[in-house]
């Protein structure tokens, strides 16, 4: 049992949670992952570790409510205990002194997309984020994003914060505007990411993403996981989850996330019908 | 109860055959489908067993059990003698009894046999052993004083669990690492309800626990510790490696990707660990499929084809295997019960592409396949006809085509050596020892997929070399 020791709701739908779970906490590193099963009838989820704090044996996370397993942990308080956690899974980000690293967070994925950031900072890179999402009230994390970058850009789609428009129009006028780029990490709803991998393949710049896709064990042994990149089939549980976003299969990935949504969405619908007042959802998509 | 102390008839009476859930009933449940003996049949098919001196069977039984003394007791109605007698070398009796391929073990070199049908050992090593669960209270067989050494065991598969028995039995402190939130391994996530109910493996598993060992789940080792840390850090003095075969083969064909196709090992997780066959209650779904398609002929084939049929909106389940039915790898009663369950059999048929619609699933595009000469292995190779293109429709397609070794462990440590295709390499097969001091291994990492008795007896013997490591151990 792994106790929830804090629990903040961040934005619409979006927790952090911090975990008591002090031997993943040894262990684990940016860009790993761990899945989490809440209850005996529960199924196993994977999600981002967002911290690792050595000294005081937790884990941090963050959980956006979508389907019945979020929703249902966004019910959870702090004192409850998590049944299952397993980890840390998946590899580390491959943290070097590439130069100048551009980290692409969409959405939700900002939340992951940080202590990454924080290692690439920590090990010399000049840093420099850009932050998108659909609204203002979704741009997570802005301060502790400026914390570990030299510089942060904005973009939310209905323009109520930062520019106008989508990450990927910053990112290009970055490149246009000759600025140095060694490498891109991008982290956030799949579209994001294959439009930034689109966008600097054109100027050949290492780009990296981190994929989602529908996981079971999270060690190798079922295949739920797998992923075409350079029409090679990986496990994104073991070989990544990030990969080289140039080679990756994005369609084949959202084909393959949506081969459950008639039993997600009968799922979440039974479960609201039976749970009284689940807070106030709307549904979001974040793939 | 009829005194049969005397009575050997061999051949003279039929083998007695066990009880069987109907055919037509059991297709839509997870039920068990065999329901063993009664102890009358127990005794009846005891009597057959000629007691031989130098028994033939039992040189056919991986772990050696002593049949003819076991089969004795039982024709006396000792049944609970007899499931001790079994447990002297076989820590799961009732796990075997039901899963191991006695055709080709045990059973196979049973002298009753030659003339006739062999003495059905499996059926009895199986009553026995439930019996003693439901009405045995169990003794616990001695544990040793304790020895102060510590053993750490990866893996609870059967392995793994049987190594752990052994060594908690010679006075070791010893602890069970597992991936997964259930140990077990195949036996929990593979092999399903119907052919093992989960009952028994719980049963073994509580019994280990009475035996003093520790059970870990969602411990990932090579993640979460490396084997250095466990030896160093947390001070084992050996570590077992029994982390299985479990890394699933694709076709590498096209449309492996489309929705609709599933690994064994995933469809099966999905069901057996995940109860999937209880979705909503559940919250793990296998999409309601009408049409699922098969490909592959041992067990875990026949396990995804049988688990298939039993879900509710499944109308139709195909086998599609590349050779004939005499071929077929796995254990001769699944294929009957499959057949009887109504599994459609495509036989001399292999795949070379999925086809889909809309990323859906609809088709395996086949050709159809010959069989040659068998070569040296007395194994019939298949070969492809020119221009034998067919057609078979589905909706969904699980691939079971065996499965490699996860690369997890050997990734994290340099120092274990493997094979050229992942499997950790022992030196002496008595003893189990790794390249890597302290490190022993065994089971389907060592082997590749092979059986749980196998796995098991390597087990032992890993034990048994581990017991003389740690006790030759200053500290
Ligand atoms: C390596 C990895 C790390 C992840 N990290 C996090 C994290 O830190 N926080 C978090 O909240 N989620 C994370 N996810 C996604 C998370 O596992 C899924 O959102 C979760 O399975 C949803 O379960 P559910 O029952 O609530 O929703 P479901 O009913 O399963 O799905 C509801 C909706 O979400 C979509 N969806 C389902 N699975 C995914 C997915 N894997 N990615 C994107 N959309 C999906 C569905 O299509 C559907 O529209 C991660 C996934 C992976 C593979
Ligand atoms: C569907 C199916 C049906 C079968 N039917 C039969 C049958 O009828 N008869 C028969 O004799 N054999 C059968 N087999 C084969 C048999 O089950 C295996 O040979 C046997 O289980 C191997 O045992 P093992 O202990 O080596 O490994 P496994 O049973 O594979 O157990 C390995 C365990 O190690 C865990 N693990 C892996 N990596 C790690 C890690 N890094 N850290 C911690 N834990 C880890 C796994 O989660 C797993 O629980 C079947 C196999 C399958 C898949
Ligand atoms: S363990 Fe298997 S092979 Fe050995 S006697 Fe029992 S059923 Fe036969
Ligand atoms: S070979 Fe057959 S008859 Fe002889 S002891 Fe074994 S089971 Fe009995
Ligand atoms: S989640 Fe099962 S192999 Fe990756």
């Amino acid at each position: 049992m792994f106790k929830i020791l804090e629990k903040d709701n961040l934005a619409p739908q979006v927790f952090r949670y911090v975990v008591e779970a002090p031997e993943i906490a040894n262990k684990a590193e940016a860009g790993q992952f761990v899945i989490i099963r809440i209850d005996e009838t529960g199924e196993r989820i994977p999600i981002t570790i967002c911290d690792a704090n050595r000294k005081s044996g937790t884990l941090t996370f963050f959980v956006q409510a979508v389907g019945k397993t979020s929703i249902e942990m966004s019910l959870m308080q702090v004192g409850d205990s998590i049944l299952d956690v397993v980890g840390p899974l998946g590899n580390q980000s491959e943290i070097e002194r590439f130069g100048t690293v551009v980290l692409v967070g969409g959405g939700f994925g900002i939340a992951a997309i940080h202590p990454i950031a924080q290692a690439l900072s920590n090990t010399g890179n000049k840093t420099i984020s850009i932050l998108g999402a659909r609204t203002k009230e979704l741009i997570l994390l802005e301060n502790e994003m400026k914390n570990v970058s030299s510089e942060v850009r904005i973009a939310t789609d209905d323009g109520s914060y930062g520019s106008k428009g989508f990450v990927t129009d910053i990112l290009k006028e970055m490149i246009q505007n000759n600025v140095v780029i060694d490498r891109v990490i991008s982290i956030g709803p799949l579209v994001m990411m294959k439009a930034v991998a689109d966008l600097t393949r054109q100027y050949e710049i290492p780009t990296f993403a981190s994929l989602n896709p529908i996981m079971i064990d999270g060690t190798g042994m079922c295949g739920a996981c797998r992923v075409t990149v350079g029409n090679e089939m990986k496990f994104a549980c073991v070989d990544g989850p990030e990969f080289d976003a140039h080679q990756v299969d994005f369609e084949g990935l959202l084909n393959r996330l949506g081969s459950y949504l008639p039993e997600e969405k009968e799922s979440k619908e039974r479960y609201l019908k039976e749970t009284p007042a689940p807070c106030q959802l709307e549904p979001v998509s974040n793939i | 109860m009829t005194d049969t102390k005397n009575q050997k008839l061999g051949n003279k009476i039929p083998r007695t055959s066990a009880l069987e859930q109907d055919p037509e009933e059991r297709s839509k449940n997870f039920q068990e489908v065999c329901l063993g003996y009664t102890p009358a049949m127990a005794q009846l098919e005891a009597s057959r067993c000629l007691l031989c001196k130098k028994p033939k069977c039992v040189l056919g039984c991986p772990v050696r059990v002593a049949i003819p003394d076991f089969i004795k007791l039982v024709s006396e109605g000792d049944f609970i003698g007899a499931a001790r007698k079994v447990k002297e070398a076989n820590s799961l009796p009732a796990v075997t009894g039901r899963v191991c391929p006695q055709e080709d073990q045990c059973e196979k070199h049973c002298v009753v046999g030659l003339k006739g049908e062999p003495v059905a050992i499996g059926k009895l090593e199986r009553f026995v052993a439930d019996y003693e669960r439901v009405h045995g209270k169990e003794a616990l067989e001695k544990v040793a004083d304790p020895t102060g050494k510590k053993i750490a065991i990866v893996g609870a598969g059967p392995a793994g669990l049987s190594a752990a028995a052994d060594l908690a039995k010679r006075g070791h402190e010893v602890v069970i690492f597992e991936a997964l939130h259930k140990p077990g391994g195949v036996l929990f996530y593979g092999i399903p309800e119907f052919r093992l109910p989960k009952e028994i493996l719980e049963a073994e598993l509580d019994y280990l626990e009475r035996l003093g060992i520790k059970i870990k789940v969602n411990y990932v080792i090579g993640k979460i510790k490396t084997l250095d840390e466990l030896m160093k850090e947390d001070n084992f003095d050996a570590v077992f490696i029994g982390t299985g075969a479990g890394l699933p083969y694709f076709l590498d064909i096209p449309g492996e990707n489309l929705n609709g196709v599933y690994s064994a090992n995933e469809f099966l997780t999905r069901v057996n660990l995940m109860h999937a066959w209880e979705f909503p209650v559940f919250d793990t779904p296998v999409h309601a499929h009408k049409i699922v398609a098969v490909v592959g002929g041992g067990n875990t084939a026949l396990d995804a084809a049988r688990t298939a049929l039993r879900l509710p909106t499944v109308e139709k389940v195909k086998l599609i295997y590349r050779r004939s039915r005499d071929e077929l790898p796995a254990r001769i009663e699944e294929v009957e019960h499959a057949e009887a369950e109504g599994i459609e059999f495509h036989y001399l048929v292999s795949p070379v592409a999925i086809k889909g619609e809309n990323g859906w699933t609809t088709s395996i595009q086949c050709v159809q396949m010959e069989l040659g000469e068998p070569d040296e292995s007395g194994r019939r190779h298949a070969h492809a006809k020119e221009d034998s293109e067919v057609f078979i429709e589905t909706d969904a397609v699980v691939i079971a085509l065996g499965s490699g070794v996860n690369p997890l462990i050997s990734k994290s440590s340099s120092e274990l050596k493997t094979d050229s295709k992942g499997h950790i390499e022992v030196a002496d097969p008595d003893v189990n020892l790794t390249s890597k001091k302290g490190v022993f291994a065994g089971g389907d990492i060592v082997t590749g997929a092979a059986t749980v008795i196998s796995a098991m007896g390597a087990g032992r013997k890993a034990a048994k070399g581990i017991h003389d490591y740690v006790m030759s151990l200053t500290k």
